[in-house]
């Protein structure tokens, strides 16, 4: 690793552990309360949610309208592991991660299952084949009542994910999928979307890429709906409709699909608009779907579109911008004395 | 001791025959023109060739050394692309939202062999290899004088440049063999006479091999050392350029009765 | 026996509804490739147009319902234009997520104007019922199959032999061509949105009267099924939605009757993840494959 990399790779990690702090210290000194802190760890959720969207939709470009089925699988499993583990002693920790890894283990079995017929559909076939998906897969947890408690839902899932845990999680699923992008696997990926036909004929392995991409997208999807489950403690089958699907699309759309800060942005945004308007609910549906729709009509790659947030550039720009001040400064200075 | 070696390769389509057993035998370093009539059937011969539609029979084989060939029928596009068989398109198919030095790197991505997780972890060999693609690219670009444009998006390019780009990636490949499908589509004339030195310099420099479609008479007359004709799928002609040029069929073919 | 057949009646009967809604899903992705997710939304507000007409004025069912269907077009045609028209030359996702956006919009737009409490659709009484044995066929089943039929024929004929039905097969196979030629594409597309998005109310309609509800969330699950049913006979094909909603019927109300009402609904969508599987354009579509 050369140097520069290695300089920006701790000034990331850097800034990332000081938002931590600042949102940690706000919440144990009570400046943030109780809701407001689900709130920032539902935030931290539906990033991870987009983001693991965004792999598969934006950057690989395979429409997929039934995300929510493998955010279901994961907190199922994960909810269901962690009821039969409550009583086992473990810390609360530990069991959250074996929780966790079960729960995207097996939403990556779905996302492998979905990848192979996948291989032989495109475009809204595709996307209605996971639409699909989804359906089938929250019908099947109502009607499972053995195993699920079927409509009624999953209730008494041990709460053991706090802020800490779900925040570092989010940040090391963000930063794979950052990484995953930036290599010879992440481009294989991308030219996938970009011309499929031109990426088989250059040697890349587009089934495998293909099917690799729904298993992580799934996995991380995964992820997401078990920390769903042990931060709410409670979860049904209508949690992870296509309402859902359509949730966490919408975010990656209007951050910019193709885009991981696009993702997280709009997840932010998309999580706290909803909570701040909650009051005005008939109004703020209206408002949430007229809002997509002009996005759509008039900047339909989202926010980003498929741009990242570089720390590189930003310091770059802001090192320019000073110098510049410096120089306007000294100029002054200079032409204040003669 | 042929580099590749087609026989009997047909093209059915339900009671449509488009190539109708299609053969060709492929010297190294040979430079040869396939031609005919539009709907003659030549793009659905590279497109078996390059495992894009399955041949209904006949057989393809390509050379791998002193011994073996590779059978590459029934092998998917990029089997075949690792096996040495490279192609341009038609229409081009460029990865257009990515920079030039991308569509490059793509190309180079069996060259590299990091794998997901070693990529994930930024390990050592993540590091040294991409370093080192990018050096390679870089250096491709240069040979094509398209070094100065490695972060120009391939949509923002010239035309001109974008056929060539397309070659380029080609060649990142490695191939043994390259399938050039109409490369000088849409070209001018001093165009033309610029592609014609960078193929003739491709097959010197890379040690290639080519076979092109092409409907300029012009390149195909100059730069090709022997020219096979389809018309309706099937071979009508074969030979040297200047005995193309006066083949009664070739001209019945072309023109009409 | 006699159950069984009281059943098949039964699944007719919400069959041809969905006939009628997924013709209307057909003609528009037939004739600019877009899934209007908001095709359920329509037949939701045909069925409202139809409840505040009943309600309020003494007009008969027939009026009533083409006055549903009427102005249940105007709004498709207005959407159309607003929201559908300027995104022809956008990327699919764009338009599918508009769709969407529409979608929802309008089922929350009609839960402000008429409120989350679903309504009661006055009962309709034609005619007395037909009896065979122990066999009963109502009015309703009657009326309801019989429209679907007639609007199903009359359509057919429309696309096959009047000028402004070629026009539409014209603007779905090639819309420069098309235009090429004279056509009027925007007011080609205009006009199978009409057409379309009356159909819709008209399934709307019907299953208003079928169920006796009407509410602003009844064009969701309906409108996906729809949607199957359109996929399964050939997307893009009018005879192939008239089959595929038959079909979608039959096995969903098979399924309620002999296995489990809760499996119905799943039945439905695997249905169509072996119909994308197997044979993506459907039981009479024809394979079309991307030119290399």
């Amino acid at each position: 690793m050369d140097k520069k990399n290695k300089k920006y790779y701790l000034i990331n990690a850097i800034a990332i552990l000081v938002v931590f702090l600042i949102i940690q210290t706000l919440m144990s000194t009570g400046m943030l309360n109780r809701y407001i802190s689900t709130i920032i760890m539902l935030i931290c959720i539906n990033i991870i949610m987009a983001t693991s969207l965004n792999l598969s939709t934006g950057f690989m470009g395979q429409l997929v309208l039934g995300h929510a089925g493998f955010m279901a699988i994961g907190a199922y499993t994960a909810g269901i592991l962690g009821i039969a583990l409550k009583t086992s002693g473990m810390p609360g920790f530990v069991m959250l991660i074996i929780c966790l890894i079960a729960g995207g283990l097996l939403a990556s079995i779905a996302g492998i299952i979905i990848g192979i017929p996948a291989l032989r559909l495109k475009g809204d076939y595709l996307g209605i084949m996971t639409l699909g998906f989804g359906e089938i897969v929250r019908i099947a947890l109502t009607n499972l009542t053995g195993l699920t408690n079927g409509a009624q839902g999953l209730t008494r899932i041990p709460k053991i994910a706090n802020f800490t845990n779900v925040y570092f999680i989010m940040a090391l699923c963000v930063a794979a999928i950052m990484m995953l992008s930036r290599s010879r696997h992440g481009r294989a990926i991308i030219s996938i979307k970009e011309n499929e036909i031109a990426a088989e004929s250059v040697g890349v392995d587009t089934t495998f890429y293909k099917v690799s991409g729904f298993a992580i997208s799934a996995f991380i999807g995964g992820i997401g709906g078990g920390l769903f489950a042990f931060t709410i403690g409670y979860i049904a089958p209508l949690n992870f409709g296509f309402m859902k699907s359509v949730d966490i699309l919408v975010i990656a759309c209007l951050g910019g699909l193709g885009s991981i800060t696009g993702s997280v942005i709009a997840a932010i945004v998309f999580t706290i608009l909803p909570e701040a308007l909650r009051q005005f609910d008939a109004y703020r549906m209206i408002a949430y779907s007229l809002a997509l729709i002009l996005m759509m009509l008039f900047r339909p790659q989202g926010l980003f579109g498929t741009s990242e947030f570089s720390t590189e550039k930003t310091l770059a720009f802001a090192k320019r911008v000073l110098s510049k001040k410096g120089k306007r400064d000294k100029k002054a200075k200079k032409g204040g004395k003669s | 001791m042929a580099l590749l070696e087609v026989k009997n390769l047909t093209k059915n389509y339900g009671g449509l025959i488009a190539v109708n057993d299609f053969e060709l035998s492929l010297e190294k370093n040979e430079l040869v023109g396939l031609i005919g009539p539009n709907g003659a059937g030549k793009t659905t011969v590279f497109n078996m060739l390059t495992g894009v539609h399955p041949p209904t029979a006949g057989t393809i084989e390509l050379r791998h050394d002193e011994v073996y060939t590779n059978s590459l029928v029934g092998k998917k596009p990029y089997d075949i692309a690792k096996l040495g068989l490279a192609r341009t398109f038609q229409n081009i198919r460029l990865f257009e939202n990515l920079t030039v030095l991308d569509n490059i790197k793509i190309a180079m991505h069996n060259r590299m062999q990091y794998t997901i997780t070693e990529g994930l972890l930024r390990l050592p060999r993540f590091w040294k290899e991409e370093a080192r693609s990018t050096e390679e690219c870089l250096n491709l670009l240069d040979v094509f004088d398209m070094k100065d444009s490695a972060y120009i998006l391939a949509k923002n390019l010239p035309y001109g440049q974008q056929r060539k780009l397309e070659i380029a990636r080609a060649l990142a490949t490695e191939p043994s063999v390259l399938l050039l499908d109409e490369p000088a589509a849409g070209m001018n004339p001093s165009e033309t006479a610029g592609l014609m030195e960078t193929i003739k310099f491709i097959r010197d420099k890379f040690d290639m091999t080519i076979l092109l479609i092409e409907h300029d008479m012009h390149l195909v007359m100059n730069i090709c050392e022997r020219i096979i004709v389809i018309d309706y799928g099937k071979i009508i002609a074969k030979g040297k350029p200047d005995d193309i040029k006066s083949n009664p069929e070739v001209i019945k073919a072309y023109l009409g009765d | 026996m006699d159950v069984l057949l009281q059943q098949i009646i039964n699944a007719i009967k919400v069959g041809s509804i969905y006939a009628v809604i997924a013709l209307g899903y057909t003609m528009v992705y037939g004739i600019i490739r877009l899934i209007n997710f908001a095709h359920g939304e329509m037949m939701m507000f045909g069925a409202y147009f139809a409840y505040i007409l009943a309600v309020s004025t003494p007009l008969p069912f027939i009026v009533v319902l083409f006055l549903a269907m009427g102005l249940t077009a105007l709004l498709g045609m207005l959407i159309e234009k607003i929201a559908y028209a300027p995104l022809r030359k956008a990327p699919r996702l764009s338009v599918l997520i508009t769709a969407i956006g529409m979608s929802l919009f309008l089922q929350n737009l009609a839960q402000l104007i008429w409120g989350a409490e679903p309504k009661r659709m006055p009962s309709v009484e034609l005619f007395e019922p037909i009896v065979l044995g122990n066999i009963k066929i109502d009015a309703i089943t009657i009326v309801t199959v019989g429209l679907s039929v007639i609007f199903m024929i009359a359509l057919q004929i429309f696309v096959k032999h009047t000028k402004p039905g070629k026009a539409m097969r014209a603007v779905s196979e090639d819309k420069e061509a098309a235009a090429l030629m004279g056509i009027n594409v925007n007011n080609t597309i205009t006009l199978t949105f009409a057409i379309g998005t009356a159909l819709g109310a008209l399934g709307g309609v019907l299953y208003a009267v079928a169920y006796q509800k009407v509410e602003f969330v009844m064009g969701i699950m309906p409108g996906l099924k729809a949607f199957v049913a359109a996929v399964l006979g050939g997307i893009g094909l009018i005879p192939g939605a008239m089959l595929g909603g038959f079909i979608i019927g039959i096995v969903e109300n098979m399924t309620k009757a002999y296995i489990s009402t809760e499996w119905a609904d799943g039945i439905v969508f695997l249905i169509l993840i072996i119909v994308l599987l197997v044979k993506p354009s459907g039981i009479m579509g024809k394979n079309t494959k991307e030119k290399v």
